[in-house]
């Protein structure tokens, strides 16, 4: 075992590996943006000043900066979530859903124990959330295991009921009798409330992210489920023959995907919002989904390139505000991301 | 290398439809065809003849624009050709039957042969071509229910069609690759009367194969081929066994598998026992029916029969993978009905398979992974938290030496090896563990000689030491010279039950296509 | 008063499930040449935006109905480009593609928002509306597209099944190889397949905005790609069957619909996941038979001969 620890600490092993993730990204993030700024100027807007706006009110102030910090948090959470299951070949793109239902539930916990004390209740919250999460992504889970339906399709039309769900809830029976005019849960109690990093909105949750990482990595490369996920994802047919049982991990990591996202939907409620509405996520889900694709399901890489991701969101916020453009167009940086590593394997790390 | 007899050339009637001069074509790991010189005349069967490998194949489908020669020429007619696709071919009347058909199972007879139609026009007027087709069916023995959806037809009648497509596409050298493969000893009766009949009419026929009795009941010239090389050519009334087999194999004679006919089993308690089980079809396949099967130690039971008539579900079935939906199944004496393959295997089964990287093996992983997560029970430390991957390595060099195989790599991606040593390797790890009861699933499949003898080696080792051993082959050389019991499958049932000596393998190959012994 | 409601409901399926064919329709085409369309979605809402977008525009919704059945066929080509082209993952590449509508449809209706427009014109067929019980609805008294939707069906079957293009089309959806051996150029099959998909998902996406809802708004087509996918298995792949699909699934929206209008019981949020639950039930209880029934070759990729 002390040459597996010793195997663990070889740094310049991890620096080079780092140092290539890095250059890959550099040159997928340069030619996107230009490509981007194109179709910006095409449209009529400026890209020049969208980008030194963004700039600016990124490393402009210390607050700016912290924000990005806090965007990280939940799509490195979902981006795992979408990691795991396609270890196995499974596309789970129910992140979005799976972080609604672990808010959701999570929600009802704060609103049900309010009596806790912090130490006890933010773990009790972490479970619920964990929990509902897992239960939303164990319906595509068992779907996909009795080989009923598709698990990429049946993980979409969830997303579209999740939503409804929060709705039903923040406008009936959970609806604060304060504020009439936005649908809203009650606020949480205090000790309901994740801690963050004074004078920023960076919270707990960013310690949930990495531990997630973290842990992601060493499963895959070190336990005996890590390399029986990995047989499933390379030879079905081979692991299903060699005996591991393949129901039984499907479940298993989209589970497990899904209660790591729930982990995220749970961190939203009680950090940022305090409380359960309707634009709980920002597509974080489907973020997730894109990040996790653009990694190639890599721990670092995925920490690395969220940072990237963060960014490209306070694009997307500065063209909405100062030039009026809307949000969604983002989708189209990702996306043109997205499509220059599908066609081009090798910059994935392959 | 023994070169043309005089008479190969001297046919001054007429000039050769084809001339292949000095082609050449490598692949990455393999010089395929290395400096051919071949002619093709009309009105005349050609046989090919070769071992696994020999380039026959790669040959003719450099011929059909397939592949792309690297060097050398073709001559037709005395003007050079190049051929950049497979339509270029056909533009010259050349067409080819794959071992693998390029028929369309859920499209019916007349879709498929329309989709070859060179005249096709923009309609599909199903009429019209069901009268083409019954035109030249008869006149060649070809018939077929032109209605009937591919996938419901036998493999003798699917190639039947592949064959009236050719037709019917105005192709007159056909290149037929292995044909005999997947036929029984009728059925290739039938295929030379139909390639006699095309002969007569002055089509071309070249004929691919490596079983010597065939070219010599029907080939009117015999060109040999040896690691990518003409080794020797001749005409039939010039050709014999052994001067056939010198050019085949050069003057090392390769030893054969001397079977040891057992004196009868010792243990009267049964390894397997399948009582009355049946299995539910599903999709294409077939269902098992009432079979009842017992398997002894120290024996190798074979199973005979065309692929697709329950082989694969009868293997399946006893390995935990297909549910037994009625009857019993007994394992080592105990009621195995409803073990999953996990149990299966850990109690002592142990499973060949045919493909081995496709079935058997993780492609990315390394030998040393693929033996770790094969047994992940056995090498999982801390409660799973971390895998033994230094005692599984160690664990697969023993196997090795117990087997007295030659070790390959070990740390490189199992699919960097060859198809042999991937062989080799799934079966050190399948019998590194204590087993009773083999499983060999087309074991021999596709790999060169050597390999397949060693493997053939290694089976009656373990049925001598008192392993049982099931043996589905679609080799009936194979599974006469190694089986102490035979049975046939045909449909999901066993419709034949014996012990080599006493039958022979056109009577096997009658009841493996339905026809009564 | 259930009559008018039955008859509302009705109509309402027609109407919705108009769009509903188109799309099904068109990847019933693509997917018959082997490819799984996830991006789908992404039509929808590139052909919805575009058509409304002209319509608002110029003042012509047959402009705008013929500008984004084109949209929609040159989206598909590009998606065509990563997946045969370029041999990139299906299922990937299609919900990558549905990003990218995201943004772009966005950035094309974002000026029209709000816009009034006159839509496709309605045409009334002549005696059956002035038929006491029909009249005052909006029975037979539609726009082009839905006269014309069942009448397309029965095209794209023809084509299909009776002539030279669809059967070198299902043959390389079902054996590439054998399709490659016939003479046939799979990748420019495919193309092809993907061009008029396209132009038949971009006409039901136009319709959303342009005949069905006359607005623009962000999302709008709420998953209807994702169900339409799930029809061309419930439908096994078969053009006809399509028809019924549609119709079914058009009247499970039109229902909730109904059911909204009249101020029913059930919280509206619970009537709108109505849809998703139904596809969701579908493809459970029929989803694993019908996969028999699909083209061999679905979802995987041809890489020609060396």
């Amino acid at each position: 075992m002390d040459n597996k620890l010793g195997s663990l600490l070889k740094v310049p092993t991890i620096k080079k590996s780092i140092a290539e993730t890095l250059l890959r990204y550099l040159v997928i993030i340069l030619f996107t943006f230009t490509v981007f700024g194109l179709v910006l100027f095409i449209a009529g807007k400026n890209p020049i000043r969208a980008y030194a706006d963004t700039f600016t009110s990124i490393f402009g102030s210390f607050y700016g900066f912290s924000e990005l910090w806090v965007q990280m948090i939940p799509i490195m959470l979902t981006a795992v979530a979408v990691a795991l299951p396609a270890k196995m070949n499974l596309i789970n793109v129910g992140g979005e859903g799976q972080l609604f239902m672990g808010g959701w539930l999570a929600t009802w916990a704060a609103l049900t124990f309010q009596g806790l004390p912090k130490v006890i209740f933010i773990p009790v919250l972490m479970l619920f959330g964990f929990l509902g999460g897992a239960l939303w992504a164990a319906i595509p889970g068992l779907l996909k295991a009795k080989k009923l339906v598709n698990e990429t399709i049946s993980t979409l039309l969830l997303n579209f009921i999740a939503p409804l769900i929060i709705s039903f809830s923040v406008f009936g029976p959970w609806r604060s009798a304060e504020s009439a005019a936005y649908p809203q849960t009650p606020a949480f109690v205090d000790a309901a409330r994740l801690p963050v990093i004074p004078g920023t909105r960076i919270h707990l949750g960013f310690i949930f992210a990495m531990v997630a990482l973290l842990l992601f990595w060493f499963f895959m490369k070190y336990t005996k489920w890590g390399l029986e996920i990995r047989a499933i994802g390379g030879n079905p047919e081979a692991a299903e023959r060699m005996g591991i049982r393949l129901q039984w991990h499907i479940l298993f990591v989209l589970c497990m995907g899904g209660g790591i996202a729930g982990l995220a939907g749970m961190a939203e409620v009680t950090a940022i919002h305090g409380r359960l509405r309707i634009g709980l996520s920002q597509g974080y889900g489907y973020k997730g989904f894109l990040l996790s694709w653009v990694t190639g399901g890599s721990p670092i890489g995925i920490l690395l390139m969220a940072f990237v991701f963060a960014v490209i969101t306070s694009v997307g916020d500065t063209l909405q505000i100062t030039q009026g453009v809307p949000y969604a167009v983002i989708n189209i940086l990702f996306s043109l991301i997205l499509f220059v590593v599908l066609t081009n394997p090798v910059l994935k790390g392959k | 290398m023994i070169g043309p007899s005089k008479s190969v050339n001297a046919r001054k009637e007429d000039e050769p439809l084809f001339e292949l001069r000095g082609i050449t074509k490598a692949f990455p790991n393999v010089l395929a065809n290395d400096h051919i010189d071949l002619n093709i005349w009309k009105g005349e069967i050609h046989a090919l003849l070769g071992e696994n490998g020999a380039g026959k194949s790669t040959l003719s489908k450099i011929l059909y624009g397939f592949y792309q020669l690297d060097s050398g020429e073709i001559r037709f007619l005395n003007k050079t050709v190049h051929f950049h696709s497979p339509q270029d071919a056909r533009k010259l009347h050349i067409g080819m039957v794959f071992q693998n058909f390029t028929l369309i199972p859920a499209m019916t007879v007349i879709e498929n042969i329309a989709l070859f139609l060179p005249d096709l026009g923009m309609f599909l007027v199903r009429k019209q071509i069901i009268k083409k087709i019954n035109s030249l069916s008869q006149r060649f023995h070809l018939e077929v229910e032109p209605l009937a959806p591919v996938w419901q037809l036998s493999i003798g009648e699917q190639q039947k069609v592949e064959i009236l497509k050719l037709l019917l596409a105005n192709v007159k050298l056909l290149i037929l690759d292995e044909p005999t493969r997947v036929l029984a000893p009728h059925e290739i009766a039938g295929l030379f009367k139909v390639m006699r009949g095309l002969k007569e009419e002055g089509y071309a026929v070249i004929f691919i194969t490596h079983k010597i009795k065939e070219v010599l009941e029907c080939a009117d010239r015999i060109t040999v081929m040896r690691h990518g090389r003409v080794t020797g050519q001749l005409m039939r009334s010039e050709a014999s066994e052994d001067k056939i087999i010198e050019m085949m194999f050069g003057k090392t004679k390769i030893k054969q598998v001397e079977r040891i006919i057992k004196a009868g089993t010792t243990s009267s308690k049964p390894l397997l026992e399948l009582k009355k089980a049946s299995t539910k079809a599903q999709g294409f396949s077939v269902g098992l029916k009432d079979i009842d099967l017992k398997i002894f130690h120290g024996e190798i039971v074979g199973v005979a029969g065309v692929s697709g008539n329950g082989q694969k579900e009868l293997g399946d079935l006893i390995l935990g993978l297909l549910k037994c939906e009625e009857g019993h199944k007994f394992l080592f004496g105990k009621n195995a009905t409803h073990w999953p393959i996990g149990r299966v295997r850990r109690e002592g089964a142990a499973f060949i398979p045919e493909n081995p990287l496709s079935m058997a093996a993780v492609p990315n992983m390394t030998s040393q992974e693929n033996m770790a997560v094969n047994n992940t029970r056995k090498y999982s430390r801390r409660h799973g938290f971390f895998i033994d991957l230094d005692t599984a390595l160690t664990d697969l060099e023993r196997s090795f030496e117990n087997l007295g195989m030659t070790a390959p790599p070990f740390l490189c991606p199992i699919k960097t090896l060859s198809g042999g040593n991937i062989q080799r390797v799934i079966i050190a790890r399948e019998l590194a563990q204590s087993a009773e009861l083999i499983v060999a699933f087309y074991p021999t499949k596709g790999l060169d000689v050597l390999s397949t003898i060693a493997i053939r080696q290694v089976l009656m080792r373990f049925r001598d030491s008192g392993y049982g051993i099931i043996l589905i082959s679609d080799d009936l050389e194979e599974l006469f010279s190694m089986s102490d019991r035979l049975i046939v499958l045909y449909q999901g049932k066993i419709v034949g039950h014996f012990k080599p000596e006493e039958t022979n393998m056109v009577d096997i190959g009658h009841l493996m296509t339905g026809a009564r012994g | 008063m259930i009559f008018i409601f039955l008859r509302g409901v009705f109509s309402s399926s027609l109407l919705t499930g108009t769009s509903l064919l188109y799309a099904t329709l068109g990847e019933v085409i693509v997917e018959r040449s082997g490819i799984v369309n996830l991006g789908l979605e992404g039509i929808l809402l590139i052909s919805a935006s575009t058509g409304f977008a002209v319509t608002a525009a110029t003042g012509s919704a047959n402009l705008g109905l013929l500008v984004a059945a084109l949209a929609g066929g040159v989206f598909n080509l590009l998606f065509g480009y990563l997946v045969v082209t370029r041999r990139a993952n299906q299922l990937a590449c299609g919900l990558t593609m549905m990003f990218l509508a995201f943004g772009v449809s966005a950035l094309i209706g974002r000026p029209y928002v709000g816009a009034m427009i006159t839509g496709l014109q309605k045409i009334p067929v002549p005696i059956l509306t002035e038929l006491p019980w029909v009249a005052g609805s909006t029975l037979f008294n539609y726009d082009i597209l839905v006269y014309v939707a069942i009448p397309v069906a029965f095209l794209v079957w023809f084509l299909l099944f009776y002539t030279r293009w669809g059967l070198s089309l299902r043959a390389v959806g079902e054996n590439p190889t054998a399709a490659f051996a016939a003479g046939r150029n799979p990748s420019l099959i495919q193309y092809q397949a993907l061009f008029v998909g396209g132009l038949l998902g971009g006409i039901g996406g136009a319709h959303l905005s342009i005949a069905l809802t006359l607005t623009w708004s962000e999302l709008m087509t709420a998953g209807r790609g994702f169900i339409a996918i799930a029809l061309v298995i419930f439908s096994k792949w078969h053009p006809l069957r399509a028809i019924v699909g549609a119709l079914l699934f058009g009247a499970a929206e039109a229902l909730q619909l109904q059911l909204q209008a009249r101020g029913s019981v059930i919280s509206p949020f619970i009537l709108e996941m109505f849809p998703y639950v139904f596809t969701l039930l579908v493809l459970l209880i029929w989803g694993g038979a019908r996969r028999m029934a699909a083209p061999a070759s679905l979802g995987r990729v041809f890489h020609g001969t060396e």
